[in-house]
């Protein structure tokens, strides 16, 4: 299987390549399975040790990588009965966001999320996973029909932001954004948010705003990006780096600012290598958090929603 | 022409160049029209160009002296201001260019927040300071807007924000995007006190405070010709490769494309503004 193994990852691909072209040796008279064995373990303690000690950079570029697992990778995994509804009723059904119902352990539940492409065709079509003013006002629509319908809120967060077209534009992208910031503060149902890959800006944010906000292992979440940052700071795209580190865009460090709630644990070498496992500590995490925040009032439900968000920031007063 | 010029002997020659020094103080120059223009004048025109309508930007505390009654003023938040808590550092430390942004504005933070009146309406102003940092929102920007709205609240006046900023306080890093949320969430709290929110957007108003408190006006109102949207031209322009038309987002093609109320110039805003705002709040016309 072509992992498709990033820079740093290279003493991990030439192991497993080494490991690849045992198993084609044909002689059965030679025994390799104990090499093999060996070149595994070596391959994992090599893994092991990269992975304990990711830059920024390195964590972004796992959250962007081809193979990561999209949301309806997920929804394919964590869900049951999974109807996909389209359409802002207003001007098109945006393919960047996706939305539906599904039953979650047997519970309805509501989700959104953007959707990225896996093959060319798909990304165009898809956009990158960048969603438009009709992608942002279809998710609000869902959430309304899940407030009528009092259903859990899920979200799932894979932008690298909203689009920045000429279109987007004309239909008023900053104000299909700031209206769904404004409304999902006070929805009555129990959101939950996960950011899944990349977190790219107000485009996440903008369903992004939850009773409980929680990031996969090698996800990032920034206020621009890396590349942004760094043309702009820096005066040079080529600083992405250094951008990424001065702004510090993966899940540990954005729970130690306490901006998020937890960190899920992602499979040795990332979610792509296991999805399957990442689906399920996935899965439980959210049953979790429902069953939890099933236990509060609504009325306590949004005032906690609301504090949480008056009480971000970092200022001397 | 040129050998004419050649001709001319230089001295002759520089001073039919069309750069004719300005000077300093009295007059000044029309960044949009090049007129030369009397300053006394151009002050008493609140900053808007009697020959072409420009209007040039305002700083915090002159916008909101212009636009409030002169009595009562009450600053809020004054007391909350930056502290770095990334230690972040790009070509230049943020602690530096905060610092730098002080001495050139005289202003803690990128944001002024005043309780008064406006022809006796009570109300509480922000106006977004656009020479600080490009008027960027980090946390000193968004709990002082909460603070205000709060106020607003609690005295039950109107809310009005000037706006003109560059979007989100990067060396905040996600901290200052969150202040999206924070600011829209305080927005919600005033919506449920029944109490008018009117959002002026400014030249120039995009990024992340477009694409939150500027855009949830329950009036979203422009100065003419402002620079308004998510995403600055530039990047646009890098994603679409393509020139952008003329006028693209600028007021008037906002407006066109109904995500204002109105273009209001400059000189008739405390009058119109001070109608709208009495009929929300139920107040005999003023």
């Amino acid at each position: 299987m072509d992992l498709n193994f990033l820079d740093f990852e290279r003493p991990i691909a030439e192991l497993e390549a080494k490991i690849e072209e045992l198993r084609h040796v044909a002689d059965p008279a030679l025994d390799i399975g104990e090499e093999v064995e060996r070149l595994q373990a070596k391959s994992r303690h090599q893994t092991e040790q990269i992975f304990s000690s990711l830059t920024q950079w390195q964590v972004a570029q796992l959250a962007r990588h081809p193979q990561r697992p999209y949301t309806l990778d997920y929804v394919q995994h964590l869900f049951t009965g999974f109807e996909e509804l389209h359409g802002d009723r207003a001007y098109a059904d945006d393919p960047a966001m996706i939305g539906g119902i599904g039953r979650l352990d047997g519970r309805a539940v509501m989700v959104i999320g953007q959707q990225k492409g896996r093959d060319t065709k798909e990304k165009i079509q898809r956009n990158f996973g960048m969603a438009s003013p009709e992608g942002y006002r279809k998710a609000l629509r869902l959430m309304h029909l899940a407030e009528r319908f009092h259903l859990p809120l899920l979200t799932f967060i894979d932008t690298p932001g909203a689009y920045p077209g000429v279109g987007a534009e004309e239909r008023g992208q900053s104000e299909a954004i700031a209206r769904n910031l404004i409304e999902m503060s006070a929805l009555t149902i129990p959101i939950i948010c996960t950011v899944i890959g990349e977190g790219g800006s107000g485009g996440a944010l903008a369903i992004g705003i939850g009773d409980w906000v929680q990031m996969l292992e090698y996800s990032i979440y920034s206020v621009i990006s890396p590349e942004g940052c760094a043309s702009i700071l820096w005066k040079d795209a080529k600083k992405a780096e250094e951008a990424a580190e001065a702004m510090g865009l993966g899940a540990e460090r954005l729970l130690k600012l306490g901006l998020i709630d937890i960190v899920l644990p992602e499979p040795l070498g990332g979610a792509h290598r296991n999805p399957e496992v990442m689906a399920a500590t996935l899965k439980s995490a959210l049953i979790t958090q429902i069953d939890r925040l099933d236990g509060l009032s609504t009325e306590e439900l949004v005032r906690r929603r609301q504090s949480r968000l008056a009480g971000y920031g970092v200022f001397k007063s | 022409m040129s050998w004419l010029r050649k001709l001319i002997p230089t001295r002759i020659n520089a001073e039919t160049r069309p750069t004719r020094r300005v000077p300093e103080g009295l007059w000044t120059r029309c960044s949009a029209c090049s007129s030369i223009l009397y300053r006394g004048e151009l002050e008493r025109n609140l900053k808007v160009c009697p020959k072409c309508n420009h209007h040039a930007r305002l700083g915090a505390r002159e916008r909101l002296d212009l636009f409030l009654d002169p009595e009562p003023r009450e600053e809020i938040g004054a007391a909350v201001t930056a502290v770095d808590f990334l230690r972040f550092r790009d070509t230049k430390r943020y602690r530096d260019r905060l610092s730098q942004a002080q001495k050139k504005t005289g202003e803690a933070d990128a944001l002024v927040v005043t309780r008064g009146r406006l022809a006796g309406i009570p109300v509480v102003a922000g106006a977004f300071e656009f020479g600080f940092m490009g008027g960027s929102m980090g946390s000193v920007v968004g709990e002082r807007f909460v603070r205000g709205v709060r106020c607003a609240i609690d005295s039950r006046s109107a809310f009005v924000c000037f706006s003109a900023s560059g979007g989100a306080r990067m060396q905040e890093a996600l901290v200052s995007l969150m202040q999206m949320a924070k600011t829209s969430a305080a927005l919600n709290a005033l919506r449920e006190a029944h109490l008018p929110y009117v959002s002026v957007m400014t030249d120039p108003t995009t990024g992340g405070v477009a694409a939150s408190l500027a855009m949830l006006g329950d009036i979203n109102i422009a100065e003419p010709k402002a620079l308004i949207g998510f995403a600055g031209p530039r990047v646009i322009e890098q994603t679409v490769r393509e020139t952008l038309p003329d006028g693209f987002q600028r007021s008037e093609f906002l407006l066109e494309h109904g995500v204002l109320d109105l273009i209001v110039d400059r000189r008739e805003l405390r009058n119109r503004l001070a109608n709208l705002l009495a009929m929300l709040m139920n107040l005999p016309a003023v």
